[in-house]
């Protein structure tokens, strides 16, 4: 257990206050890389908060955030730390794929279009490759058929797809979810977590902030349980899901499972 | 294109009156009403009196000799006035364009964080908007009496370049600078409108894909604002041709200064105001047809979208010519 892995990300006491709001108050967390960790907690927990901070669409005001090593919208150079650049935040995002409650693909693109955009324009990859990668990766979400056709023209559960190759398509070190599935008609959950299966298979290092406890159990490796700001309860899915000492975390698991 | 809609459109109408006549209650099937249907003789009247109303404008504009239609026909292609309207097409285009460009520059300074940015953007806007434009064209015209030496150089500092106002700030510069920087204090309110509509989930999708700002910008937020934007600013166009007659007060010859000039010398008032008039309504009508093609493309993935007018009309002459096949395409 000892391997000197640097671990993808690395949490040490991040707090997050939106004025006199704590909405962080000491999160201390460890992802491997090939991980899976899901997030789960009552809404207003953080848990969301937290995961916008990993990409910095959340600034933190305290403690240590790294990705791969490297601290979250800082760099340091001696015992300072200096604030980065636009730029620079801008490069560290494209490593990192985001995929949202509300999908929000780009409605005047199609999904193809949605799926090329960022490759070609932010890394400036040669469009035809992009355009063949992208093509892969909306068949891989089973949806090659439906390239030519504008988000309005899609379910939930297709959007979602669409929204999962798009992050994709950067080819992403990690991969963040922000309640995936939450905003889809139930039958359409199913579609979406097949694929996020796929990836956890294949090995990518995702966290997920879900109210999906089968997925959790299933497919998670690290399960995180948050309240108030701070980490409650982690460790395996099934010993936490079974196991649950802690009060706050049997009466969350009460009321959904 | 609508092939996705129609797959889902629902059941067809008499699928669903079938649970209505199974139902235990009901004995034989309804037959279809035959009723007298309502008449409505106000509607009657009302046409009958628009008609009339119609008959008697389009009798007066033929045979009110006071028209001089043959004056009118003689003019609408003169020189003289053709030469005023080329002046008055490029000075909106012109105008139209300092106030897109400078129109967004302001609506971006208005939503920037810098609170000085901001203020400078309000006050601008607080002040082109409080003060009629034709008061703010006398004194672009006027301006060599605030400022009769003007000089680019460092502020309080050596000077490159310096000559007298008048040189400078020539009628047409008059003109543009006092449609143009007018026009901008209206468009800032638009284009921030525009980007005010749009979903910040799409900025956040954006920022995720680590999009700097200024490509956010071009690719995701303005594309998007532009169908909020492009309607009023094709009312903004229109009436921005319709306010270029005001730089007549200074002197530019544009086709109402041109019209005027003619009627001077030939006291034929009427016609010559209606020779403009025409001209400003076809020229209307080109910028109305102009901003349903350009609304259609930003409401792309957005609005569903059906042939064009010029496509019906193809297809309605096809289904004439052909009416075995009028279903097709």
């Amino acid at each position: 257990m000892t391997e000197p892995v640097v671990p993808m990300v690395k949490a040490e006491g991040v707090r997050k206050s939106f004025g006199a709001h704590r909405v962080l108050r000491g999160i201390d967390l460890e992802v491997a890389p090939g991980e899976v960790t899901c997030l789960i907690g009552r809404s207003g927990s953080g848990k969301t908060t937290f995961l916008r901070c990993i990409n910095h669409l959340e600034k933190i005001s305290g403690g240590r955030l790294s990705v791969d090593g490297e601290l979250v919208g800082y760099r340091q150079r001696g015992d300072k730390v200096y604030e980065l650049h636009d730029r620079d935040i801008a490069r560290k995002r494209a490593e990192i794929g985001m995929v949202f409650q509300r999908f929000n693909l780009f409605p005047h693109m199609t999904a193809l279009q949605n799926v090329v955009e960022a490759p070609v324009r932010v890394k400036k990859e040669p469009r035809a490759s992009v355009v063949e990668r992208a093509a892969a990766l909306l068949e891989r979400v089973g949806l090659g058929g439906r390239a030519s056709f504008y988000p309005s023209q899609l379910s939930g559960g297709q959007q979602q797809r669409v929204a999962i190759a798009r992050a994709l398509a950067m080819q992403p070190k990690l991969l963040l979810f922000d309640e995936p599935t939450s905003a889809l008609d139930p039958e359409l959950v199913g579609e979406v977590l097949d694929v996020m299966r796929g990836l956890a298979a294949d090995g990518m290092t995702m966290v997920v902030v879900t109210h999906e406890m089968g997925f959790a159990r299933e497919v998670g490796d690290n399960l995180v349980f948050m309240d108030g700001g701070v980490i409650v309860e982690s460790g395996a899915p099934r010993e936490v899901l079974s196991n649950p000492t802690d009060e706050r975390l049997r009466t969350f698991l009460s009321k959904v499972l | 294109m609508t092939s996705p809609r129609k797959a889902s459109s629902p059941a067809p109408p008499g699928t669903t009156a079938g649970p209505t006549a199974d139902s235990p209650a009901s004995g034989p099937a309804p037959a279809d009403i035959t009723a007298v249907p309502l008449r409505h003789p106000g509607r009657w009247v009302a046409s009958a009196v628009v008609a009339v109303l119609f008959a008697m404008l389009v009798h007066s504009l033929v045979s009110n000799p006071r028209f001089q239609w043959h004056v009118v026909g003689h003019y609408l292609f003169s020189e003289q006035i053709l030469r005023g309207l080329w002046a008055t097409v490029y000075l909106t285009v012109i105008a139209m364009a300092i106030g897109i460009v400078g129109g967004a520059a302001l609506a971006v300074m208005r939503l920037s964080p810098n609170p000085l940015l901001g203020g400078a953007a309000w006050l601008y806007t607080w002040f082109f908007r409080g003060t009629p434009v034709l008061v703010q064209l006398l004194f672009w015209s006027f301006i060599s009496a605030v400022y009769p030496r003007l000089s680019l150089g460092v502020p309080f500092g050596p000077e490159f370049v310096h000559g007298s106002a008048n040189q400078f700030i020539s009628i047409f510069t008059a003109a543009i600078l006092g449609l143009g920087l007018n026009e901008a204090a209206y468009m800032s309110e638009i284009v921030r409108a525009g980007i005010l509509s749009v979903d910040p989930g799409q900025n956040e999708a954006a920022l995720a894909l680590g999009m700097p700002r200024g490509l956010l910008m071009r690719r995701i937020v303005l594309p998007q604002a532009m169908r909020v934007i492009i309607p009023p600013t094709g009312n903004e166009t229109i009436s921005m041709l319709k306010t270029t007659s005001l730089v007549s007060v200074i002197s530019f010859t544009e086709i109402l200064y041109a019209a005027q000039a003619v009627y001077a010398r030939t006291y034929q008032t009427i016609p010559l105001l209606i020779v403009a008039s025409i001209w400003y309504l076809a020229l209307t009508s080109l910028l109305t047809v102009g901003q349903y093609y350009l609304e259609r493309r930003y409401g792309r993935g957005v609005a569903a979208r059906g042939a064009t007018p010029p496509q019906k009309l193809r297809a309605l002459m096809t289904s004439l010519r052909a009416p075995d096949s009028s279903g097709a395409r």
